[in-house]
């Protein structure tokens, strides 16, 4: 049962005649069953987020089309690809059509590295985590290309503040992912889903269950929140300040495009964070090792989707000066530590000590550096700088 | 198969980086910019037919990434009016091919002069632990002195962008 998928696909590729032919087919049928589930899983994550922030909102959310609205996304895509797709006059037409297609491309690609079942990543490379955050770097821009080829103030400043955003979360996402990295020893996502298998008595290997891969999951949460910029990390598409950001002017199916992309992109950052810290598709307890890996990996995926619908639902929306002195201010020195408390952990032997050791060099930072920062309100108080 | 790819990488890289500095088609610094990522993403390709997985991810992440990005910003912030009707001059095209050419001729001489490889080129090896080994054993002082002269970049951004110094 856990190697069915692994399996159909084996028999699939050995009805073509070995050499070239086989390989071809083997890439595509990985790109088709990528693309395939996660259009699905798209569709599906609107719809419950639909009705998840209804929930929080005390009402209904969709509920006319097909039994409990479930057919929604359908409704919704149909509208999408009928709708006029209109282009603004003085656009830069080869760039406005190219972004929303550089913004799905990439995120697509860094899902094929994701381990979700056993022997189930589409590649596996020596390299394999980097490689997700440097196409992850081209959906920066897309953002910049529909920004600028739009030719509208509130879609330049809209691109502007995304792209500072993202710069700057970057920063801690990649060092948060940094301290799994030299635990692990590798950078290949398979290799560090394997470190995470195993269990003392019921508790599992996983990385989130140790001081630093716990804060090192926070903060890798937190920055992934920016960087796909979901609620509350949502000002470059803040509608009460600039109406939709950097994608204003993109109408009808490049418009559904540019959602997609985003919630590929929360997708394969939620899959990656999965990988890291929770275990990849490893079970929590060692007497549920008989369900099958996929479904661990997928219900984690849709327990982490759910965090961030609940968190959008639940948080306001930072403002300019809060974002980023949090990201360099506390998110940055907060990453730094916490690399250097992995390293403190790899080095001690085990035991309680160690356990008490890095809590303490997480938790003592955290603390210290959240109150100077609260006391000096740096993240509360708003500081105006005029033109001269 | 490899050397079609290489061929095919290759002159990607050249078509894309002639387009970067005289595109027929406009006179606009972003599509030059666009054409210089096209550039780079081609050029990891080339890494990748190396067998330096790390060598192209970097390559895309720093270059195609950050570096893009930030000249893409600068791009942005400047007035491109002034840019787009620019006209190469004569005194330009003379010292661009002159030293065009002394840059080819430098290349052809080492090129001819280079004794014949015998056997074939060694096997690269240029995965992520070896270069890491590399770096921070054979190379560990050039490396710490990039990030050395990195920080002091860092430092000097810091104090410029200052308006009032104490």
């Amino acid at each position: 049962m856990d190697q069915i998928f692994v399996n159909l696909k084996d028999w699939l590729v050995a009805l073509f005649p070995a050499g070239r032919q086989q390989e071809l087919v083997s890439a595509l049928i990985s790109v088709a069953a990528l693309i395939g589930t996660f259009a699905g899983l798209f569709a599906l994550t609107t719809v419950l987020e639909r009705k998840g922030l209804g929930r929080i909102q005390n009402r209904y959310g969709p509920n006319r089309v097909g039994p409990y609205g479930i057919l929604q996304p359908m409704a919704d895509g149909l509208k999408a690809l009928t709708k006029e797709d209109v282009v603004p006059r003085s656009a830069d037409q080869v760039v406005h059509f190219l972004a929303p297609l550089v913004l799905v491309a990439p995120v697509f690609l860094a899902l094929a590295v994701v381990p979700m079942g056993r022997n189930m990543a589409a590649v596996d490379f020596d390299a394999g985590i980097l490689f997700f955050f440097a196409v992850g770097a081209a959906t920066e821009l897309s953002v910049f290309m529909a920004g600028w080829s739009s030719r509208n103030k509130y879609s330049l400043l809209g691109a502007m503040r995304a792209i500072a955003q993202m710069i700057s979360y970057e920063v801690p996402l990649i060092l948060s992912s940094l301290a799994v990295i030299m635990i692990a020893g590798s950078l290949s996502a398979v290799t560090i889903v394997e470190k995470q298998a195993g269990y003392s008595g019921l508790i599992p290997h996983w990385f989130v269950l140790t001081p630093w891969g716990f804060a090192g999951f926070i903060l890798f949460m937190i920055a992934a929140a920016a960087e796909s910029n979901r609620s509350p990390f949502d000002l470059p598409e803040g509608e009460s300040e600039i109406i939709a950001g950097y994608y204003i002017e993109y109408s009808g199916f490049k418009f559904a495009l540019f959602f997609l992309g985003e919630y590929i992109g929360l997708f394969a950052a939620s899959g990656l964070a999965i990988t890291l810290f929770l275990g990849g598709w490893n079970a929590p307890f060692p007497f549920l090792t008989w369900i099958p890996s996929y479904v661990w990996f997928f219900g984690k995926l849709l327990a982490l989707i759910a965090v961030f619908i609940w968190v959008r639902g639940t948080l306001p929306r930072l403002r300019m000066d809060q974002l980023m002195n949090f990201a360099w201010k506390f998110m940055l020195p907060m990453a730094l530590i916490n690399l250097l408390t992995a390293g403190v952990w790899h080095f001690t032997p085990p035991g309680l000590a160690r356990w008490i050791i890095c809590a303490l060099l997480v938790f003592g930072p955290y603390v210290a550096l959240g109150r100077t920062l609260f006391e000096s309100k740096k993240l509360a108080k708003r500081t105006y700088s005029y033109a001269e | 198969m490899e050397n079609f790819f290489f061929y095919f990488f290759a002159a990607l890289t050249l078509i894309f980086a002639f387009l970067v500095i005289a595109n027929p088609f406009s006179n606009n610094p972003v599509t030059s910019a666009m054409f210089l990522v096209l550039t780079i993403a081609s050029l990891a390709g080339l890494f990748v037919l190396l067998h330096a997985y790390f060598l192209a991810a970097v390559q895309v992440l720093v270059y195609a990434g950050a570096v893009m990005v930030l000249f893409l910003f600068v791009i942005m912030l400047l007035d491109l009016k002034a840019e787009e009707e620019r006209h190469i001059r004569a005194f330009g095209l003379g010292a661009g091919l002159i030293s065009v050419g002394a840059i080819v001729s430098i290349f052809l001489i080492s090129l001819l002069k280079a004794p014949l490889l015998s056997n074939p080129a060694p096997i690269v090896h240029g995965d992520t632990l070896a270069l890491g080994k590399l770096l921070f054993n054979q190379y560990s002082l050039p490396f710490e002195i990039v990030s050395v002269l990195l920080l002091v970049a860092m430092i000097g951004v810091v104090l410029l962008s200052k308006k009032e110094l104490k």
